[in-house]
């Protein structure tokens, strides 16, 4: 059994417009231990995915349809103290933008003492203890005296290891990192993912992470969900996705991003444009949501939905005409 | 990135295999346009703006609207309950307070809409040469910190006392007592402004400075100002209706809510309707023109993500 | 080619006001001495992490603010201390397109009007229907279609908005463009459609670019050289191939490891910065970048390098401000071409 079990994820929202089909359908597993990426581009899904697998979506104006198992419980069918069990301790989360997601009037180890105490029944002083414990961890020079600080009184890549940290301190099972380094700069990017692959090792929590950034993710993820206008596209192990991605948007996302050294290798080439824009998820799609952008579209592709098949061992893609074997001239 | 290979888009394949449909989990929408549309969007500035337009056709129609003379003595009939003649009863003078109510809107909501167009007018003219002009900027603010040093309560008491009572000094004096707010708004908003890049796109394509402002910075201040006019325009009806009561606003022989209610004051233990209805009409303008303007704030707010 | 844009030793401090009396308790030192040029139709990118003081740079060069020390030549004129009356007319011939779409476009002026306003403001249509014309061929040229020069800026996506910005730069017909993180707010797809179109332009018209960005991809993607600032100073502007191939500065170097690149379990190596960076109100005292680089030996805490030719450069015009490049090559860590190790090509 997989640690965490997404099937047939529907998030939507009610609008004064109509029906925001946020995610529509969504399914994947997270084994024990393993690092997942979920990327698309704005507007996909990624971060509604996230946020519904910790249950933070309000209801009204979202609904969240499906089943979402962790370790075996579907998490859609428990009471809100239920839930609230789980979240910070068992499955945790770390956002984008630390400094809006840190309390500015607490310091740094009563934030996290805070989870600590509320789950683990700690004593003020034990949690301050394992608060220093975990700045240290997290790689924050000296952690007895940063535990007395502010939030303010930190740099933004500092504060993000602040709030790894709190993540971290319940022994969650399960962390989901939403967009993590997209406000960090680039050297303390590199410092932040450094540190994530290697609490992976020494912590062996699973991972869920939610990027629009395929370089962060080929940096470190194992397997990979694309997803694109509320669906999961194609799924595969990190390697196999870059090398050979099956669906015409993966590809394009791919053929999109200059690479780096590309004035070393001389293959400095046109960019790859993907025309045309994002279809509202208001209205309902009938054939593959990506058709009205894909070069590859066929009467087809407008008209029946492609199933996510299996192309290759392990790699899934939702394309009526994406080969099944053979690799893909790049 | 070259992929023809990979896709066999002459052929049709053979085994298509489509996805299963996906159910609603949510009802419907129907997104609908018009005036019903409007409503749902905005169900705040519907109620608000409808109870004032309700308030705004009785305070003109008022002679129309089975009222008498609001000012016609019957010493006779003092003090009366309400009953069929008298909806709302009558005062101590033996006047009907139904028409002394649907009158004293007249004077309410004068005062509230006059005293929030001249007070944006005006503020909006001292915020943007103070969010303009560097060196005006700290002596106009020491002034306003001064006068909002003092309630506007009392400074509109202060500048009645200066004057006779009369509905034009009343809406001047609260007027004043309310250009401070204005303008420290305005300058907030001109002071944001300033650092948005479409202005310096548009300084840095050689537009001059009063162009600026009129084209890039002004229209942009209108919707905070509108919203902060709705809000003093209820804070006005509110002054009015003190200055009335404590005998330092509108005169006696017009009625208003403020007036009414000073004159049923002596007798509210044993006539309390005297007071009771101007109150009520007097709450309902106020809670009106608050959700109008809490409406158009979010309606205007930018920040409101209307994407989910 | 000739030199459009000279900037000599420009600084911009931008000073701290506190205490009761409002007066001056420090200067941000955001912009400290730097100097570069730019060709005509060439593509200058100035790279660097936030705060580093690039988007400061671009604009002081368009004279948003007045600088507080230095000199900006464009074209042989010298604009920097000019009055705004003589600058107006100078100011047509830079441009400038911003990061984020949503906030560089006026929400109250339709397309026609942002796009017209340039045009009117330079004197640049002999009539209306001449305007209407300029417009319309704006919109073409940003592949627009024309009918959308009614509408408002918030009927248009993001990538669309882009476009309108990009025009309303071109509608004065300038000779310089600064794109201040024109592309960085977009999502990929939209990016690379961008990107292209600043390309195409470029051809076409002419144009010299200063882009400024963190970007280090579409840098490399876009740009003829490239100019790498910490800290508002400059520590290296070289040709492109010879700064990806060969950077002469330890903080290019990390900068390059650095970037993810899309290619699971490439063998790269890494250079992990340690720590943050100061703070511009109180920099390091000699090299700015001591405090953080792995090379650093006693010199660089004391005396500040100066910008000069590095003669182990791969190309000419390769230039670092980095204390190394005095040592004797063994003991130089940047004197051989790291360039594919740090990249993994």
């Amino acid at each position: 059994m997989a640690l965490l079990e997404v099937e047939n994820l529907q998030t939507h929202f009610r609008t004064p417009d109509g029906v925001n089909r946020a995610v529509d359908g969504v399914s994947f597993e997270v084994a024990a231990g393993e690092t997942l990426a979920i990327v698309g581009e704005s507007g996909c899904g990624k971060s509604v995915t996230a946020m519904s697998i910790l249950r933070l979506i309000p209801e009204p104006p979202g609904k969240i349809a499906g089943a979402i198992r962790f370790q075996g419980k579907d998490l859609l069918t428990l009471s809100e103290p239920e839930m609230r069990d789980i979240r910070g301790n068992e499955i945790s989360m770390i956002f984008q933008e630390p400094m809006t997601s840190l309390n500015p009037v607490l310091n740094v180890g009563r934030q996290i003492g805070e989870t600590l105490r509320l789950h683990q029944g700690l004593s003020a002083k034990d949690a301050e203890a394992k608060a220093v414990e975990m700045l240290t961890l997290v790689g924050i020079p000296e952690p007895g005296r940063r535990v007395r600080e502010y939030p303010h009184q930190l740099s933004g890549g500092m504060r993000q290891r602040v709030m790894i940290a709190i993540a971290l301190a319940c022994n969650p099972k399960l962390l989901i990192a939403d967009e993590p380094t997209t406000a960090l700069d680039v050297t303390i990017q590199a410092q932040i993912l450094e540190l994530m692959r290697d609490l992976k090792h020494r912590v062996g929590a699973a991972i869920v992470l939610i990027t629009h950034d395929l370089g962060v993710v080929a940096e470190v993820a194992e397997r990979v969900v694309v997803m694109y206008a509320g669906k999961k596209v194609e799924e595969a192990p990190v390697g196999q996705l870059f090398r050979t991605p099956r669906h015409p948007y993966t590809q394009g996302l791919l053929g999109s991003m200059p690479k780096l050294g590309s004035s070393l290798t001389g293959t400095e080439t046109r960019l790859a444009e993907i025309p045309g824009l994002v279809p509202s998820l208001k209205q309902k799609i009938p054939g593959c949501v990506f058709a009205s952008r894909c070069s590859h579209a066929t009467d087809l592709c407008v008209k029946v939905a492609p199933a996510l098949e299996l192309k290759a061992p392990g790699h899934i893609a939702a394309c009526h005409y994406a080969t099944k074997e053979g690799a893909i001239a790049a | 990135m070259s992929t023809s290979a990979a896709f066999s888009s002459a052929v049709m394949p053979r085994d298509v295999a489509a996805a299963a449909p996906m159910g609603d989990v949510l009802p419907p929408v129907t997104p609908r346009r018009g005036f019903i549309g409007f409503v749902r969007r905005n169900p705040t500035i519907a109620i608000g703006g409808g109870l004032l337009l309700l308030m705004l056709l009785i305070a003109v129609f008022a002679p129309l609207l089975w009222t008498v003379d609001p000012t016609a003595l019957a010493p006779a009939r003092r003090t009366r309950e309400p009953s069929a003649q008298y909806w709302f009863g009558s005062d101590m003078l033996g006047r009907d307070v139904y028409s002394r109510v649907l009158y004293g809107a007249r004077v309410s909501l004068l005062v509230g809409f006059s005293v929030a167009f001249c007070a944006s007018v005006v503020g909006l003219a001292i915020g943007m040469i103070s969010g303009y002009v560097r060196w005006a900027d700290s002596i106009i603010m020491r002034i306003m910190d001064g006068m909002m040093s003092i309630p506007p309560i009392l400074l509109a008491i202060a500048l009645m006392a200066l004057t006779r009572g009369s509905v034009q000094n009343v809406i001047l004096a609260i007027t004043v007592a309310e250009i401070p707010r204005v303008s420290r708004l305005v300058r907030g908003v001109v002071l944001s402004l300033r650092e948005q890049p479409y202005v310096d796109a548009a300084v840095a394509a050689g537009t001059r400075t009063p162009r600026i402002i009129l084209r890039h910075i002004l229209p942009n201040t209108l919707a905070p100002i509108t919203v902060q006019a709705t809000y003093i325009c209820a804070a006005a009806m509110i002054t009015e209706a003190i200055l009335s009561f404590i005998g330092a606003g509108t005169p006696p022989i017009i009625p208003s809510w403020g007036n009414i209610m000073a004159e049923g004051r002596a007798l509210w233990q044993v006539k309390p309707y005297i007071v009771f209805f101007p109150a009520v009409f007097l709450s309902i303008t106020v809670l009106a023109v608050n959700l109008l303007g809490d409406g158009l704030r979010d309606a205007l707010d930018p920040r409101m993500a209307k994407r989910l | 080619m000739s030199k459009l844009l000279d900037v000599t030793d420009l600084k911009k401090h931008f000073p701290i006001r506190g205490g009761f009396f409002g007066g001056v308790t420090g200067q941000v030192y955001a912009v400290d001495g730097v100097s570069f040029h730019i060709d005509k139709g060439e593509t200058l990118s100035l790279v660097g992490e936030s705060g580093c003081g690039k988007s400061t740079v671009g604009k002081a060069i368009l004279r948003l603010f007045g600088i507080t020390d230095g000199q900006v030549v464009l074209d042989g004129q010298r604009i920097d201390d000019m009055s705004a009356g003589t600058l107006r007319p100078v100011r047509r011939r830079m441009q400038v397109v911003f990061q984020d779409p949503f906030t560089s476009l006026n929400p109250r002026m339709r397309v026609k009007d942002i796009l017209a306003e340039p045009i009117r403001n330079f004197g640049l249509a002999k009539n209306s229907a001449d305007l209407d014309e300029k417009v319309a061929k704006l919109m073409d040229t940003v592949r627009l279609p024309r009918d959308a020069v009614g509408r408002w800026p918030h009927e248009f996506s993001g990538g669309q908005r882009q476009r309108i910005g990009i025009a309303r730069a071109l509608a004065a017909e300038p000779d310089l463009i600064i794109c201040d993180e024109a592309v960085s707010a977009l999502d990929v797809s939209v990016k690379a459609q961008i990107v292209n179109l600043l390309q195409d332009l470029q051809a076409e018209l002419g144009l010299a670019l200063l882009f400024i960005s963190h970007d280090l991809a579409i840098v490399e993607h876009m740009t003829h050289r490239v100019a790498v600032m910490y800290l508002g100073k400059i520590v290296e502007v070289a040709p492109k191939r010879s700064l990806f191939a060969a950077p002469k500065h330890p903080y290019t170097e990390a900068l390059l490891s650095a970037v993810p690149v899309p290619m699971p379990g490439a063998a790269r190596q890494r250079v992990i910065l340690r720590g943050d960076v100061p703070s511009p109100i109180n920099p390091p005292k000699g090299c700015r970048f001591h405090t953080r680089c792995p090379y650093a030996f006693d010199r660089c805490r004391v005396e500040e390098p100066l910008l000069r030719a590095i003669p182990t450069a791969l190309e000419a015009g390769h230039t670092a401000a980095c204390h190394l490049h005095d040592r004797p090559e063994a003991e130089n860590p940047l004197a051989i071409a790291k360039g594919q190790a740090l990249l993994a090509v």
